[in-house]
């Protein structure tokens, strides 16, 4: 089954690649064996991240910018995450709504997922099925963040292009958008630029922007667009374009994606260690005497902690 | 740590219809009972609808219909399925529906289960339950 | 009952009351209406204290109207008796009418099938399956000559159930009528074409709400001139209700859309008192009987007030809420459907006993199947069995001054009130449609309602108590494909003996107007005249104004 997965994924066949992307989802055991043999195949993706608060138009964008992507003869994988509930583990996964004239384009591909408990606007999976996507053989993979509000700065992690999208709507001044979301923009959107207060909510993003002091190379460009019909998306299209010809001919894509490896393997180093550690650790006799001993004041759990080192095993890592 | 495997279902409303009112109240209830429900709205052509399937690997497609359209709309989904080698999703479906078709399009395996008005949302997670769990 | 209400009740009397029912066990059940509002055992004059009569009650056909429209209500004349069926061709429609016509009706009403409703041609993929399923299909003005064959359309009125491409099938009545020589002026009808509810809860939409409050507008504006004597806009708050809202969300939804459509009237420059006239209503009578009393009496105080008071209105008629009225669709149950007929008769009462103007009563098993005939007599005989048995109609208002009556109305009111305050924080019912506001209040309401049902808070007789076991009969309307097969031909005939440039260039001048701010309906006549399709005019507004799309909402 796991081969003919991967054969799957690499030949272009979305069942395997569907199945794949629960497989990583639900953690199961075939999950690293086909991300490390898929992984020759990826790299070429590019990948472009979407968020903004909740009712700001970012499903009618990528919908959008689907139509321009496609009509580049690009072949599009879209990542839509929505929140999972915390109390029932269950989410309703509605963003393919606005996307669903697409879903018979053979070229594009449309995956929807809850968080599942991770916070930062994204599920613990996506990085993982972009390099799906990538393997698949999709030219542009399109994240679509949980916009509920948090901050959702881990986007930056896996996103070559970051697009924040704001509205006039919101009632909120730029200043009291969670500061943290407002620096990781590489290009801002103001959709729904037909209302009342689109022209305060540009010269906010673009005062704060210059308030930054420091010249920057990149300024990210401020986009209207009104997603009810339409307009300012192409504008939005050659704004992401600019953004690619400037990561790539910097050289900062490279060292982005660099950057990225670094942080993927010590990621894993970390994950790997732990769990490996845990699964001795837990539960096991030794750990709860000491649990015990803590208590009544014996020992320390810092020493408890060097003692516990002491034993572990790290041959044989598991997966 | 393998996480228990979620169950996920697509809800879909074939049909120009706008009566939503039973997809809506059955898709939070599957939520609330700690299920992934994708969603895709309404005015869905099989097409979409199984396509959706495809891309969102779900256990489960339920149908709302109530257009009256069941018979033609249940074969049709199942076909699309066959032909993309998908038929191990199983379609079940809930609406208006009577007797002698629901007979009819579950004796022909074009529909596992059918829920009429009256079905509680406890009766539907049960089943959705119980039929991933054989699967 | 709080210490407080307690300390001011007036008599010694209601105080040993008190004291003996305070030990009294009450049944372990939910006294709440069917809405979810809880429910006193008791109510007095505590309950109104500052009731005025003439401010807030008035005299009949007096303001603020809370006690119907007209002076001397049905004893002057009974509710119109309006039961609405669609029939799958334009042909079958016609004979149909005709019988009608000659059995002494006056007034006809039209359904159309999904495609129509929805702006597609009966050729188009999406409609296949649909066409003259739910209503008749109409693809072009040869469709509306054919329905409308033989019937002076002088001589009566015509109600069509059509919304999103209303402007259209409107425009195709009006060139039906001047085919037969008979000038738009004297014609009488309504369309429904109430878009707000649409995307609030029935989505039959098709373009985005600005451009479709657009085409409202132009309607206003050109039957204002030309159609005078058109009902432009039904406002509906039955789809609301059938949506899962309860009885206040149902009122306050439906009169913020009615004075939204005054303000965008207003707006465009449109004096207030030439386009409210032509404004009416459209309610559900659920099962909760007092509930649904209390809505209609509160619907007609709280227009009145507003379109006097914030809108200014100076003729009388622009006060009158007037409306129609249909019993609830999603109170009647499969199971034992024969006890759908009991329901029905306590819905149409509450509807009759609230002032409605005109009365639909559902059959026992319209909902799930093709109406029988008999059922449908049945439908008809409760109408008039309240009518000329029961002696409920003889006094207007027969449930005025009751304390309970009353202050549900006004508790109705004030309720109404803080949704209308919260639809203009949101910025209006636009913004406020946008964020998708009234949807989910919607969709709360029927998630809690499916809940109080299954944990058995609420009782359904047949459905989850008094439960027996029952073959379900069920027989659905079976479309015959050949209907559609028929239309497809008729359509492509049409569209190979029409004049083609002519159509084309018609429709070119139709998208050049529709990108500036001049009124539509002359461009969609011109259209129409010359055998341009619902479904091509339709694709030219789309292509200008963009499709609506549905807001993820649960």
């Amino acid at each position: 089954m796991q081969q003919k997965i991967i054969e799957g994924i690499i030949n272009g066949d979305r069942r395997m690649v569907a199945r794949a992307i629960s497989l990583i989802e639900d953690e199961a055991s075939e999950k690293e064996t086909i991300l490390s043999a898929i992984f020759p195949y990826t790299g070429k993706a590019y990948c472009l991240g979407i968020t903004g608060a909740p009712g700001a138009g970012k499903s009618s964008l990528v919908d959008q910018l689907l139509v321009l992507l496609r009509r580049q003869g690009l072949r599009v994988g879209v990542i839509a995450v929505d929140p999972t509930s915390p109390f029932t583990g269950g989410a309703i996964l509605g963003d393919r709504i606005r996307m669903q004239e697409h879903a018979l384009d053979k070229a594009v591909f449309i995956r929807s997922m809850g968080t599942r408990g991770n916070l930062g606007g994204l599920s613990r999976a996506t990085k993982d099925v972009i390099q799906i996507l990538d393997a698949f053989g999709k030219d542009v993979v399109i994240i679509e963040t949980v916009g509920v509000g948090q901050s959702e700065v881990d986007i930056i992690k896996y996103a070559d292009t970051t697009v924040v999208v704001l509205t006039p709507a919101s009632g909120d001044s730029v200043q009291t958008i969670k500061a943290g979301i407002m620096e990781i923009a590489d290009v801002f959107v103001v959709n729904k630029a037909d209302l009342p207060g689109a022209d305060r909510t540009v010269s906010e993003i673009s005062m704060m922007l210059d308030l930054g002091g420091k010249k920057r190379a990149w300024r990210p460009p401020i986009v209207r667009t009104i997603t009810l019909d339409g307009s300012g998306v192409g504008e939005l299209h050659r704004a992401l374009l600019d953004h690619r010809e400037y990561l790539t001919s910097s050289g900062r894509l490279e060292k982005a994606r660099e950057d990225r490896v670094r942080r993927d393997i010590v990621d894993l180093i970390e994950y790997k260690v732990k769990s490996t550690i845990w699964r001795q650790v837990s539960g096991s006799a030794e750990f709860e005497l000491l649990v015990s001993r803590i208590m009544s004041r014996e020992t320390d759990p810092y020493a408890a902690a060097v003692q516990i080192l002491r034993s572990i095993n790290l041959n044989g890592l598991s997966p | 740590m393998r996480e228990e495997k979620k169950i996920r279902v697509l809800v879909a409303k074939p049909g120009l219809d706008g009566h939503d009112r039973g997809a809506k109240v059955v898709a939070r209830a599957l939520r609330d009972a700690g299920m992934e429900v994708v969603y895709t709205g309404l005015h869905q052509t099989a097409e979409q609808v199984v396509e959706a399937a495809i891309q969102e690997d779900v256990d489960i497609i339920g149908l709302s219909i109530l257009s009256g359209a069941h018979l033609t709309i249940f074969p049709r989904v199942c076909q699309l399925l066959r032909e993309n080698n998908a038929e191990d999703i199983i379609v079940m479906g809930g609406g208006t529906i009577p007797d002698e078709d629901i007979e009819e399009l579950i004796s022909k395996g074009f529909a596992r289960a059918l829920f009429t008005p009256g079905a509680t949302s406890a009766e539907i997670v049960g089943w959705i339950r119980k039929v991933t769990a054989e699967n | 009952m709080s210490a407080k209400e307690k300390k001011e009740l007036p008599s010694q009397g209601r105080k040993a009351w008190e004291t003996c029912v305070d030990g009294l066990p009450e049944r372990p059940q939910k006294f709440m209406t069917v809405s979810s509002v809880p429910i006193k055992a008791l109510y007095t004059p505590d309950d109104v204290p500052g009731l005025d009569y003439q401010r807030d009650l008035g005299y009949p056909g007096f303001y603020p109207y809370t006690r119907g429209v007209q002076p001397n209500m049905y004893r002057g004349r009974l509710w119109t008796m309006r039961q609405f069926a669609g029939f799958a061709t334009a042909k079958e429609s016609n004979e149909r009418y005709k019988y009608l016509l000659s059995q002494g009706q006056t007034g006809l009403s039209v359904a159309f099938d999904m495609p129509t409703i929805m702006g597609y041609d009966s050729d188009h993929p999406r409609a296949f399956g649909e066409v003259g399923r739910v209503g008749v299909a109409i693809d072009s003005l040869e469709d509306m000559e054919t329905l409308f064959s033989g019937i002076p359309l002088d001589k009566i009125t015509t109600s069509m159930t059509i919304n999103a491409p209303a402007a259209v099938l409107w425009c195709m009545y009006i060139a039906t009528a001047e085919k037969q020589g008979i000038p738009s002026h004297k014609l009488g009808g309504t369309i429904q074409n109430d878009i707000l509810k649409e995307y609030i809860a029935q989505k039959s939409w098709i373009f985005p709400p600005e451009p479709s409050m657009r085409l409202i507008t132009d309607i206003f504006a050109f039957s204002g001139q030309h159609v005078p004597r058109w009902n432009t806009v039904s406002i509906s708050g039955y789809h609301i209700r059938e949506a899962g809202s309860t009885a206040v969300q149902e009122l306050a939804f439906t009169l913020a859309d009615g004075f939204a459509y005054v303000e965008a009237g207003i707006n465009a420059g449109i004096d207030v008192d030439s386009f409210a006239p032509r404004l009416s209503f459209f309610f559900n009578a659920h099962i909760d009987f007092f509930e649904e009393i209390a809505k209609y009496r509160a619907a007609r105080r709280i227009w009145a007030r507003r379109m006097k008071e914030k809108y200014g209105a100076k003729d009388e008629r622009s006060l009158l809420l007037r409306f129609h009225t249909q019993t609830a669709g999603c109170s009647l149950t499969a199971q034992q459907p024969e006890n759908n007929i009991v329901r029905t008769a306590y819905e149409a009462l509450a509807a009759v006993l609230g002032g409605t103007q005109s009365l639909h009563t559902n059959s026992m098993d319209e909902v799930l199947a093709l109406p029988s005939e008999k059922a449908v007599l049945i439908a008809l005989r409760t109408q008039q069995i309240i009518a000329e048995e029961t002696g409920a109609i003889y006094t207007i208002d027969p449930l005025a001054g009751s304390y309970f009556v009353e202050a549900l109305t006004d508790q109705m009111e004030a309720e109404a009130e803080k949704y209308f305050e919260r639809i203009e924080q949101l910025g209006g019912v636009l913004p406020a449609i946008d964020q998708g506001f009234f949807q989910q209040e919607i969709a709360d309401a029927a998630y809690r309602y499916q809940l109080e049902i299954e944990q058995k808070e609420r009782i359904i007789v047949g459905v989850n108590d008094y439960v027996i076991e029952e073959p379900r009969q069920l027989d659905l309307l079976k479309i015959d494909p050949q209907i559609e097969e028929e239309q497809i031909k008729r359509l492509r005939v049409l569209r190979a003996k029409r004049d083609n440039a002519v159509c084309g260039s018609r429709l070119e001048t139709l998208r050049r107007a529709a990108g500036t701010r001049e009124n539509l309906i002359p461009y969609i006549l011109e259209c129409v005249r010359a055998y341009v399709t619902e479904g091509e005019v339709i694709q030219v507004l789309r292509d200008v104004f963009g499709e609506y799309k549905e807001k993820p909402i649960f």
